[in-house]
């Protein structure tokens, strides 16, 4: 019984995480210019690596790996911020039009 | 169609396009990534041929990392090449007499 | 049923992103798409089973190849959204060439995918006296260590055909506070990452290539950031680490002709210690070579 709930828990989770991935890249499509962008995709991007994340440990063999899964996310997190603000500072300070 | 087969034909088809792209195009560095394209459809293929037999091909996965670094290699001397030459038209563009 | 859908859809991105490399709107849109490009093929490369590959192709193709392309895409004299002017019957008559080419491809490939690989039962069944327990580090530094050798020698080909092309310098802008602090956080993830990767390779997939790509990649990193002063090959620790992966594989050679049973044979029992010396030697060759040929400054022939 618990089983079968832990297994639709991470389903949950993992789909969750999936409409997160996707409405990031629909927000890449469609904001109108590179900051806003910017925005849609990392906020979207991170919190939906996180859903994946809980639902993959969910199904985890061992408490080793659900802590590997954490730092690669924590790693993920740091990058994709500085990665945003990097982006966001050439767009304000050299304009293009695309 | 098995999977092996039909990543050879996604490998085949991106040499293809790497050739056309060779065939076509004029700008230097669209070249050379035409020619990287071609390079990765041989390695697409290759590991294809690899995923016949579970675990993959260890040989083949070999041969294609050390395909890869050399392609990696033979990119960045094109680069140097390509920027060299494109340097010396400049100037030369820039020292004729405008007619 | 996922599998071919998850197939499918990854093969056909592959062509997308491969064709937007070719036929983008400007060069800047081109390179972009390239790098994604690389990215994708890792992931192909790990859904076929080679992990080893997965790991080289992301550091390699689509990180180092990336800066390649920025920092050739930057000293473009001319502006550089100048699209390709190729006509449209050129273009025709290219593809009137190359569709019959695919399927002559296919034609000949197609039968190749029945026959049965006779390779990988050999190659297991030598695997105890290899010296390592992973057939591709095994194939790589035992079975075709001549490859590997050659390998290296073609690297410092293209850093010596790199060099003879005169000085090239880096017109890096002033870097901004948070990316020095970043790559003060990366650079040591990074060399323990490589260090890491270049361990394992002897039981799981890794070894001396990835982890040299991983070195040079966080090289490459510290020196955009400005925290790495400029690197000359006419810096002797340099110029002895890139030549001496090279120098070590070759005494090896050297010795098992000598004293041994024939080139590159390694004596059994002996097989793991060679394996990690060359292996590490290797490694911080091949690091130096790939952000020499990266982000290296040639300097003037006569300084």
């Amino acid at each position: 019984m618990t089983e079968l709930l832990l297994d639709g828990l991470s389903w949950l989770l993992l789909i969750g995480g999936l409409l997160f991935f996707v409405a990031g890249s629909i927000g890449l499509l469609r904001f109108p210019d590179t900051v806003s962008r910017l925005h849609a995709l990392t906020k979207a991007d991170t919190l939906g690596l996180g859903l994946v994340i809980a639902g993959l440990s969910l199904r985890a063999d061992s408490l080793w790996e659900v802590g590997q899964m954490v730092l690669i996310w924590l790693l993920l997190l740091a990058s994709s911020a500085t990665a945003c603000q990097l982006l966001a500072r050439q767009a304000g300070e050299e304009p293009r039009d695309d | 169609m098995t999977s092996s087969l039909f990543w050879m034909i996604i490998g085949a088809t991106l040499w293809l396009l790497g050739l056309h792209g060779l065939l076509t195009l004029r700008q230097a560095l669209r070249r050379i990534i035409a020619f990287n394209l071609m390079g990765s459809g041989v390695f697409l293929v290759m590991i294809a041929l690899a995923a016949r037999s579970q675990p993959s091909d260890p040989l083949l996965v070999a041969l294609v990392v050390t395909g890869l670094v050399v392609a990696v290699s033979a990119t960045a001397l094109a680069l140097r090449l390509a920027g060299v030459a494109q340097g010396q038209e400049h100037s030369k563009g820039q020292q004729e007499p405008r007619q | 049923m996922t599998e071919w859908l998850f197939d499918g859809v990854l093969g056909l991105l592959l062509l997308g992103l491969a064709f937007g490399a070719l036929h983008g709107r400007n060069l800047y849109t081109s390179v972009l798409l390239f790098i994604a490009f690389g990215l994708a093929l890792a992931l192909i490369w790990a859904r076929l089973g080679a992990a080893d590959l997965a790991l080289a192709e992301a550091a390699i193709g689509a990180g180092l190849t990336g800066v390649l392309l920025f920092t050739a895409l930057a000293r473009q004299p001319g502006p550089a959204d100048l699209p390709d002017a190729t006509g449209t019957r050129l273009r025709l008559g290219a593809a009137a060439v190359v569709l019959p080419m695919l399927i002559l491809l296919v034609q000949g490939l197609a039968p190749l995918s029945a026959v049965e690989p006779r390779m990988p039962a050999l190659i297991t069944l030598h695997l105890d006296e290899a010296g390592v327990s992973h057939p591709v580090t095994a194939v790589l530094l035992n079975y075709r260590a001549w490859d590997t050798l050659l390998e290296l020698a073609v690297l410092l080909l293209a850093l010596l055909g790199a060099r003879q092309l005169g000085p090239r310098p880096l017109e890096l802008a002033e870097p901004w506070p948070l990316l020095r602090a970043w790559a003060r956080v990366l650079a040591p993830l990074l060399v323990l990452a490589a260090g890491y990767i270049l361990w394992r390779g002897a039981s799981a997939p890794g070894g001396a290539f990835q982890a040299g790509a991983l070195l040079a990649s966080g090289v490459v990193l510290l020196r955009l950031s400005g925290l790495v002063p400029r690197l000359r090959w006419s810096f002797t620790p340099l110029r002895l680490l890139v030549l001496g992966g090279l120098l070590v594989f070759i005494g090896v050679a050297l010795m098992t002709a000598w004293l041994g049973e024939g080139w590159l044979t390694y004596p059994s029992g002996a097989a793991k210690l060679l394996i990690v010396l060359i292996e590490s030697v290797a490694t911080l060759s091949i690091a130096a070579s790939l952000s020499l040929l990266v982000v290296g400054e040639g300097e003037d022939v006569s300084s």
